[in-house]
């Protein structure tokens, strides 16, 4: 009999289940599109931070003293210590390889640039553009494209093995280059592939493949300082503590988090007589940008989740109130204040399994599509989230129902069924 | 003269009637949420829920750009002035720059230049305000500024080539030697650590150098720091003066894209607040078809059943929007409170626009039952069929 009312009143009144059930779903997907959006958001941004620039620097540990004034090198070029080369793919080995989205060597020598009889002495900066870097069985990407995104070229970038080489834009305007000149560059003809505008120092130096500046210097794998960029967590007290002092399962956490003390501790074993240290410029404002963008998706998540449940709240009242003439049949023919609400509640919960499972499925399509048009990129639901959504649906959706069921139940069969209230 | 009586009576009759008319329309406009109160107060809280909301939603996304770019401001310099091919600057120059930026930014002067510290090892030597780089470059790990003449700031890795046990050093700079002591130390992990930092006073008097670079962190939008940059060339022609595209290319990337999710989410947010109102409010108006049966079988034209409703839906969005207003805009500054630790300022453009929509809405949602009503037989509405 229970069963059969339950079935028949979903049965016979369409729309008004169609109604509350919508109102539902869109609850459920509002709140689950939302909860993705927040949980995935700390990622995305940190990605688009990443733009900014490396948020860490290797230098040999040995060096001497830099003596560089607008980007300008005073110091004898092959004067103190370099990272070899060969070296470098260990940085995908660390523990963190995963965060780590890129890294650019650089290796700045003097130069002498002929052209149209004139010379001039300069700095040729020689780095990776987007090489192709094999680590054990992992291949990858990395240079200077990914590591310095507002590096911008007019012309193309040159290729690794080459020996083209791009011009900054100052240089370029002095010197007056377009992309396809050649020049000669300490006695080597190389092609100028594009003219490099970066707003820095570089503006004002030649960039090129590691290989060539490493030539000139006659340091075959010499390679002055590394930037890498990675993903990291906000600093807090804990990752400024020093490893060194932190008994066994204490130092585990701490190497087991993205700090970027402790990826600076990686790369520093990583690579033999290196010396690691983030850049405070990027790494300490990265973590406060990052933490308010959080805070403020985590707050706006917070106000989407009590609209859609006072949505829910609001559709499932005015469906009970609709029906006060059915209750008040009900108790005429002898139902008990708990059949009467055991059968809305069944409803309720019938209704709230369906919007949640349409809900979820919705939300999840929504969340993607979000991902795809802000941030290019996929953001995925857990499915963990699944069970828990389906349980705040239930429990919104019997909160929201239970005052109108009080009241329905509480109603005189005489004055419900004439309809005056 | 008696035709002008009873023209003129006709004409009182008329008013009567029209004052009667027009109260009693108010009378039942106010009788209905007095007698129901129960559900015009649901109808009103749904009303000033979704105001508030879309109200703080509105409010945070057009305030969020600013509060981010102050964040932003943290990473210092957004623009650069440099003297050409490497002369100093105009004397008063950072007072010009001062003058342009206004309130909006923060200023800098550094001038730097090789010594030779006793033992001939040759060093970046930096003039500057200390002061001024205190609010610039607050990513600075200085273990103690200098306060005083003659007190050094130097870079973590320059300390042990120049003061190893803290001790007062010299430097020399074209024959000139400048006596100093060891304030504290600067960790910045790039080139700061290889330096030192005088103040500009002991700097100027030792070197006779003046400063040839400013870094400057304005505040703005990007088209108000390209207005900045066209001011500060053309105030200070002597110099070259670039933005840092390094940091304005990635703020620009986060901004937008943190903006978009803002709008994303408020959207959202706000679709579903007006169809938690819209179904509120038509579940009431549904809920009242007898008293809209009762009124058309007394005589009531459409036009003043619609009108009636109309006018109800109207003043209930009106009240709603008018008090959820004021409570979003508590939501939006405490969020700016909890979140940026500034509050966000109340845009009183928000108004209108909650205003108008949440009129809309609760139209909406009167008319839609009512066409549906108009088309019943009073008589079986009575009939409670």
């Amino acid at each position: 009999m229970f069963v059969r009312l339950v079935y028949e009143s979903f049965r016979r009144q369409k729309r008004r289940k169609l109604l509350a059930g919508a109102a539902i779903t869109l609850g459920v997907t509002v709140a689950t599109a939302m909860i993705a959006v927040a949980t995935d958001i700390g990622d995305k941004i940190n990605r688009e931070l990443r733009t900014i620039g490396a948020n860490l620097l290797v230098t040999p540990q040995e060096d001497t003293l830099d003596v560089e004034i607008g980007g300008v090198n005073l110091k004898p070029p092959s004067d103190g210590a370099f990272l070899n080369e060969a070296d470098l793919p260990r940085i995908k080995g660390t523990f963190w390889h995963n965060n780590i989205t890129g890294f650019a060597p650089m290796l700045p020598v003097n130069v002498t640039l002929q052209r149209g009889g004139k010379t001039e002495n300069l700095t040729l900066l020689g780095t990776y553009f987007a090489k192709r870097v094999a680590f054990g069985k992992e291949e990858f990407n990395t240079g200077v494209r990914s590591t310095h995104a507002w590096w911008k070229v007019s012309g193309a970038w040159p290729d690794d093995d080459s020996r083209d080489v791009l011009v900054g834009e100052r240089l370029a305007a002095r010197l007056s280059v377009k992309p396809g000149d050649e020049v000669i560059l300490s006695g080597r003809n190389v092609r100028v592939s594009g003219i490099l505008s970066t707003g820095g120092s570089e503006d004002d130096q030649i960039v090129g493949p590691i290989a060539l500046a490493q030539e000139i210097l006659g340091k075959p794998g010499a390679v002055r300082r590394v930037y890498v960029s990675a993903l990291t967590k906000p600093e807090d007290a804990f990752a400024r503590r020093d490893p060194k002092s932190m008994s066994g399962p204490v130092y585990d956490r701490w190497y087991c988090s993205p700090y970027p003390q402790s990826i600076a501790f990686q790369l520093q074993e990583a690579i033999p007589h290196s010396h690691a240290e983030q850049i405070r410029q990027v790494a300490q404002n990265e973590g406060a940008v990052l933490t308010r963008i959080e805070g403020l998706i985590f707050l706006i998540t917070l106000a989407a989740l009590f609209a859609s449940a006072l949505a829910v709240s609001a559709a499932m009242a005015t469906a009970i109130f609709e029906r006060r003439a059915e209750v008040g049949l009900m108790k005429a023919l002898g139902a008990g204040r708990l059949a009467v609400a055991s059968i809305f509640f069944a409803e309720a919960t019938l209704l709230a399994l369906i919007g949640g499972f349409i809900g979820f499925a919705a939300g999840g399509l929504l969340a993607r599509q979000i991902g795809r048009s802000i941030f290019d990129s996929q953001i995925t639901i857990p499915p963990v989230l699944f069970p828990v959504i389906l349980v705040i649906a239930v429990f919104v959706t019997f909160a929201g129902s239970a005052a109108a069921i009080r009241k329905a139940v509480g109603l005189d069969p005489v004055f419900a069924l004439r309809g005056e209230l | 003269v008696s035709a002008d009586v009873s023209n003129s009576a006709r004409r009182i009759a008329a008013s009567r009637a029209q004052a009667q008319h027009t109260s009693m329309f108010f009378r039942m406009l106010l009788r209905a949420a007095v007698l129901r109160r129960g559900r015009a107060a649901a109808a009103l809280f749904a009303m000033v829920v979704a105001a508030a909301v879309a109200t703080a939603m509105l409010n945070l996304y057009v305030d969020v750009q600013a509060k981010l770019r102050r964040e932003f401001r943290n990473y210092g310099a957004n623009i650069i002035l440099v003297g050409k091919d490497g002369n100093s600057l105009p004397h008063g120059a950072i007072n010009q720059v001062e003058s342009v930026l206004g309130s909006r930014g923060v200023v800098a002067p550094f001038a730097l230049l090789v010594a030779r510290s006793s033992e001939g090892q040759p060093i970046v030597v930096v003039g500057t305000d200390f002061d001024r780089v205190k609010q610039l470059d607050r990513w600075w790990s200085v273990s103690n500024w200098p306060s005083a003449q003659q007190q050094a700031l130097v870079g973590v890795r320059a300390l042990p080539v120049v003061s190893p046990k803290h001790q007062p050093f010299d430097l020399s700079f074209q024959g000139h030697t400048i006596h100093l002591n060891t304030a504290g130390t600067v960790q910045t992990g790039a080139a700061e650590d290889s330096r030192i930092y005088l103040s500009l006073a002991d700097f100027v008097s030792w070197t006779g150098v003046q400063p040839s670079t400013l870094e400057i962190a304005a505040t703005g939008s990007p088209e108000e720091i390209a207005a900045i940059l066209q001011q500060l060339q053309d105030a200070i022609p002597a110099a070259n003066v670039r933005p840092v595209r390094q940091i304005m290319e990635g703020e620009a990337r986060v901004l937008g894209k943190t903006r978009a999710t803002v709008l994303a989410a408020a959207t959202l947010i706000i679709l579903t607040a007006a169809l938690c109102v819209l179904s509120t409010l038509m579940g009431w108006v549904f809920d009242r078809r007898r008293d809209f049966a009762i009124m058309k079988a007394l005589g009531a034209s459409d036009r003043l059943l619609n009108g009636f409703f109309a006018a109800e839906a109207a003043a209930l969005g009106a009240t709603g929007a008018v008090i959820g207003f004021i409570l979003g805009i508590g939501i939006a500054a405490w969020i700016g409170r909890v979140n940026f630790h500034a509050p966000v300022s109340p845009r009183f453009a928000v108004l209108p626009i909650v205003l108008a929509g949440s009129i809309i809405v609760t139209l909406l949602s009167a008319i839609l039952p009512i066409s549906l009503l108009r088309r019943v037989q009073p008589a079986v509405i009575l009939r409670g069929e």
